[in-house]
């Protein structure tokens, strides 16, 4: 098995500063936008589009979030949890197919 | 930037340092760099962090290999900025030109190791899909890639599928090609730090 490095522990320190630091937006709020789980619109819209298609993201996604009241700092803070979380989830899925290669060879 | 604090929200040191750079590289500072002086505390200290790690930390594979792979993923996002900016960084860090240009035109034909090759592939499958098995691990490692490079090369690919989410979605400036090359000697002399 590997062991956890130095930049796995990088990757795992943005992670938790993100997720449980000091910020504008709720600790509630950036988990589900890092999860890209149970946002109600209008907001559910530009953090599907952050974590599945970002190159789709518009002017129109921010206007419809600033106007439903988010502020600039908590949008900044929404989008980068919803960035960070997706290239996460695809970290851990190439990390753990790895292992599992890595077993397979193992038992060999 | 689609956030005014991305174009506006800096204090006056950070306002002096964006002067100084455009002074001395003739350049516009690049929204990437913009983006991760803004509350460094909260993104851009600790991503600087990982991703320098992840590009110039110790590996086996080579600075231009992983500017490559950083090229290659921001293609598989359709991330225009990123695309061009790690394109260019790639081209300068290996001094072939032509050699990352036929990676992004055709992977499977382009001359490139058969490691760097399967390692490519597996990477644009689990951008692409989200999602990578065990079978497509095995193919990187029996084309002589080492497991601790399959791993290096697993974090290049975090840390592009994070910036190319922001570049994008915060509307990252596509600079001119100039501004892509500059950008690029200045990423090959200092990393991302």
């Amino acid at each position: 098995m590997l062991t956890e490095d130095k930049k796995r522990a990088a990757y795992r320190a943005l992670q938790d500063r993100i997720l449980t630091g000091e910020g504008r937006a709720s600790p509630e709020k950036r988990a589900r936008a890092f999860s890209n789980a149970n946002f109600c619109q209008p907001l559910d819209g530009l953090i599907g589009k952050v974590a599945s298609r970002p190159a789709q993201v518009t002017d129109s996604d921010f206007a419809a979030a600033r106007a439903a009241g988010f502020s600039e700092d908590e949008l900044f803070e929404l989008v980068i949890c919803a960035a960070v979380g997706q290239s996460a989830r695809l970290y851990d899925a190439g990390l753990a197919a790895l292992a599992d290669a890595i077993a397979d060879e193992e038992d060999r | 930037m689609r956030l005014g604090v991305l174009n506006n929200g800096y204090g006056p040191g950070t306002k002096l340092l964006f002067a100084l750079i455009r002074l001395l590289s003739r350049h516009p500072v690049p929204d990437a760099a913009r983006l991760v002086f803004y509350r460094p505390d909260f993104y851009g200290s600790r991503a600087k962090k990982f991703t320098h790690e992840a590009m110039r930390g110790p590996s086996a594979w080579s600075v231009g290999d992983r500017e490559l792979m950083a090229a290659y993923v921001s293609q598989a996002n359709e991330s225009a900025f990123c695309i061009s900016a790690h394109s260019a960084t790639a081209r300068q860090a290996y001094q072939d030109e032509p050699k990352v240009s036929a990676v992004l035109a055709d992977l499977e034909s382009a001359p490139v190791e058969e490691g760097l090759r399967a390692t490519l592939r597996m990477l644009g499958k689990l951008t692409r899909e989200g999602k990578a098995g065990a079978d497509d691990m095995r193919h990187v490692l029996s084309a002589g890639v080492s497991r601790q490079q399959v791993a290096d090369a697993l974090a290049v690919c975090a840390a592009f599928n994070t910036t190319n989410r922001l570049a994008d979605a915060f509307g990252f400036e596509v600079l001119s090609p100039e501004g892509f090359e500059a950008g690029a000697k200045f990423l090959l002399k200092r990393g991302y730090r």
